[in-house]
């Protein structure tokens, strides 16, 4: 499954990053790295982006971007 | 001893600018990157007048897909700092170190400052920094720059370290396969440049580094040549380059955190978790979030920020700085025109750019509170949804509701936005709603031709926040709009109490740059309107048309009449203006608004006078049609001349007045704001193109939607115009072709001159 599908509240694990270039650079320089586990928090009230905790600290991560990240759970 | 320069680098939100405060204390320079709106500072150490400070951007990576980014690896590379003061959250290790291990591949002396000591200790935290200097090669120091505590140590260990020129080795190794690639890469390529630096460039080429590439020069052998060192990792690893040293870097910081930090609590909710859950809540955010808006605004544009303008406006600007320096100056006898320059032109200008201060500062003051307490983030998270389908940002929120209010903070709000992109959008995009000034005009319409109807005011808020969302939609997919490649990922940053010197701090710098900025172009804009409305030429003779209508031999009855007869009104009703400079533009230009419906020189000339302020297209229309706006009755929206107003907008438009009044009152509305909005958007875009295209596009986009208004308007009511009726069309073609057929891109590469 992707990051998109996880369950608020669940922790995931990283399996792999999909896509290229600028897009996977970024995410994978926030630490969203393979094996990395991944607290998924909450969604935003209208529903888009979510709210994840990586590495000890929160960051706001858009759906459109979490299709890209593959995890399975931790 | 020679003048040395150390770059304070660090991730965002990691406490830098307060410890650039405290290190530089005033003695700061603020400015921009050559040619970007990412904002530069410099400063003097204190104590060390030979010693310069560089505040480098926040910035996670050196990747070469984000503006911050780009700028400073090209600072730092180009440059070379004689040191590097590198400035890490120890609340947040992990992230931060990753920028570290890049910076110390630089080959540039390097000082690790852990950050929010306090913190860490009241958490129960430890960190070995002596483990962490070994696993750095690098010193490192504690401090907390909120408290103050360690930041002279710290900055005299930067000088020590630029003075001994002791350059870290990068004690971290990639895996086995990835070393032998990458020296094999610093052999063929970078083998010329000093020893110290070649690591970084090769590490960036095995990433295929397209700038660095291009920076230096590599034949397209060459870089077929150590494309195959690449690939043959790429296989073994099966990830891409750029991946594999992402991962690598991160897996050795993980290591290192394994022996460096002890954390006490596991999983237990801190004092930021617990404010979060109650304030991003999924139900709770929004009213919590309508809430603080509304106090912002509240605060800012309601009464009080209202009154700090009026008083500035009326007393200070008026009565002191241009009444006052005019009864000085008539004193003195100095030659009416002079006493004309220098109290309406110069002085009035004055004052109506010290006339937003007090308001922009308590804007700036309730913005920087917002930004330094972390709830700034958060307002994007909320937003994100809605901003980002118009190329904004979230953060946009902001200067749009200010820009109900007034243009000019609403523009200056925008410098809360971080992409360079969406700034741009808001900027363009923020005077499109109807701010305070515009409301006269819209009583003025709906007075004199709808009857007073209230829905002209709605449908002036449906109309602008219309033009936002279709310009949104529009510029996002041109060229211009591009912006960075990198994803929206944010960080959303621990809440914690405001500190007050950095948020006065910020506010007075903010204020100052729209003085000293937007302060210029007001003042000459409205010099240059006065000079144009002041004076003409009567009867053959130029001067000053007041001055000249006083003089019975040059302003003779005859001549009256003939003025009268050419304007088409009766003798009496003749006054000065219509002779002005200005009067001759208006009907010069006229011709320009006919297939809007309002291509007379009455509603021409109110339009230029509303570049000064809006509100003065209703006192202009007060005096061309003929209403002493002095007088007692006379109103904000001009009902004393309504029935004038009426009269010949049907007359011009042969009784389509109410179609030409509307078209009339949506350029307005939408064309190009106040001199000082102008002056507030030259300021934010820091840029003279991006300001002129900005402002080019609002006529333009103004022009266009009266255009398809009135010739729509007139085809419903029979009586079509065939050339206004296909150029509408085409209009409403290309708009349509814009929004809902051309496809949207994502910028592939990052384009910095």
């Amino acid at each position: 499954m992707t990051l998109q599908e996880a369950s608020v509240g669940s922790k995931v694990k990283v399996v792999k990053l999909m896509g290229t270039g600028p897009v996977k650079r970024r995410i994978m320089d926030m630490g969203i790295t393979k094996g990395q586990v991944i607290l998924v928090r909450k969604v935003a009230p209208l529903g888009d982006p979510i709210e994840i905790t990586v590495r000890n600290y929160e960051l706001s991560v858009r759906k459109a971007d979490c299709k890209m990240i593959e995890v399975e759970p931790a | 001893m020679a003048d040395i320069t150390i770059a304070l680098a660090g991730n965002p939100n990691c406490g830098k600018t307060t410890l650039f405060n405290a290190l530089t204390g005033s003695k700061q320079y603020v400015g921009n990157w050559p040619g970007v709106t990412v904002e530069e500072k410099h400063g003097k150490l204190k104590g060390h007048d030979d010693v310069t400070i560089a505040d480098l951007p926040g910035i996670y990576s050196l990747s070469p897909y984000t503006l911050e980014e780009v700028v400073a690896r090209d600072y730092l590379t180009e440059h070379r700092p004689d040191a590097i003061l590198n400035i890490v959250d120890g609340t947040n290790l992990e992230r931060n170190l990753y920028l570290t291990t890049q910076l110390v591949e630089l080959g540039i002396p390097t000082l690790v400052a852990v950050n929010m000591m306090d913190v860490i200790e009241k958490n129960g935290d430890v960190i070995d920094l002596a483990e962490l200097a070994k696993a750095l090669d690098c010193k490192v120091v504690s401090i907390s720059a909120l408290k103050g505590t360690g930041v002279r140590e710290a900055a005299e260990e930067a000088v020590a370290l630029a003075r001994s020129g002791n350059k870290p080795i990068p004690q971290h190794r990639f895996v086995g396969s990835v070393e032998h690639a990458i020296a094999h890469i610093e052999e063929v390529t970078v083998h010329d440049l000093p020893e110290e630096q070649q690591r970084w460039y090769a590490i960036k080429l095995f990433e295929r580094d397209e700038k660095v590439q291009k920076k230096l020069g590599l034949s397209d052998e060459v870089i077929a040549h150590i494309e195959n060192d690449i690939q043959a990792c790429e296989t073994e690893l099966d990830d891409d380059a750029e991946s594999i040293i992402t991962s690598q870097r991160y897996d050795y910081i993980t290591s290192i955190i394994g022996t460096c930090l002890r954390r006490a609590n596991k999983g237990e909710l801190t004092t930021s978790d617990k404010i979060d859950r109650i304030v991003t809540n999924r139900i709770a955010a929004l009213p919590i979030f309508a809430a603080i808006m509304f106090g912002v605004y509240w605060i800012a544009m309601g009464p009080f920020g209202t009154f700090l303008t009026d008083w500035t406006n009326d007393v200070l600007g008026g009565e002191w700085l241009t009444e006052g320096s005019r009864a000085l100056f008539e004193s003195w006898g100095l030659s009416s025109w002079l006493v004309g320059l220098l109290s309406d032109g110069i002085c009035a200008g004055v004052g109506a750019v010290l006339g937003f201060v007090p308001q922009l500062l308590v804007l700036f003051l309730l913005l920087a509170i917002l930004e330094d307490c972390g709830y700034m983030a958060r307002i994007a998270f909320i937003m994100d949804r809605i901003f980002r389908r118009f190329g904004l940002s979230g953060k946009s929120f902001i200067p749009m509701l200010v820009g109900t209010g007034c243009g000019v903070p609403g523009v200056m709000a925008s410098r809360t936005i971080e992409s360079e992109r969406d700034r741009r959008m808001t900027i363009t995009t923020t005077c499109f709603i109807p701010c305070g000034a515009k409301m006269p005009i819209i009583g003025l319409i709906a007075g004199a031709l709808f009857g007073g109807a209230a829905w002209v005011s709605t449908s002036a808020y449906f109309i602008g926040v219309a033009a936002i969302i279709i310009s949104g939609v529009m510029l996002k997919k041109t060229k211009m709009f591009a912006g960075d490649p990198a994803p929206f990922v944010m960080e959303l940053p621990a809440y914690h109490a405001p500190s007050v010197s950095n948020v006065l701090r910020s506010m007075w710098e903010r204020g100052w740059s729209f003085i000293k900025k937007a302060g210029t172009i007001i003042l000459l804009s409205s010099i240059i309107i006065w000079a144009l409305k002041s004076f003409g030429t009567v009867n053959g003779q130029f001067g000053m048309v007041d001055e000249l209508y006083e003089d019975p031999s040059i302003a003779t009855d005859e001549y009256i009449e003939s003025v009268a007869a050419r304007t088409g009104i009766s003798p009496e009703e003749v006054n000065p203006m219509d002779d002005s400079i200005l009067a001759g533009i208006g009907n010069t230009f006229a011709p320009v608004f006919a297939p809007l419906g309002f291509g007379s020189w009455k509603p021409a000339v109110a339009t230029v006078t509303g570049l000064v302020a809006k509100e003065e297209v209703v006192s202009t229309f007060g005096v061309l049609y003929n209403y002493d706006t002095d007088s007692e009755e006379w109103d904000d929206e001009g009902s004393p001349v309504w029935a004038n107003v009426e009269a010949d907008f049907q007359s011009f438009s042969n009784g389509h007045g109410q179609i030409a009044a509307f078209a009339f009152m949506i350029f307005n509305l939408l064309c190009a704001p106040c001199f000082a909005a102008m002056g507030a958007i030259k300021r934010e875009m820091n840029n003279g193109k991006w300001a002129a295209f900005a402002i080019g596009y609002m006529c333009v986009f103004a022009y266009a939607a009266g255009l398809v208004v009135y010739q729509i308007g007139l085809a419903t009511v029979g009586a079509l115009n065939p050339i206004g009726i296909v150029a509408a069309v085409a209009v409403l073609g290309f708009v349509g072709y814009m929004l809902f057929v051309k496809k949207y891109h994502e910028a592939e590469e990052l384009l910095v001159k």
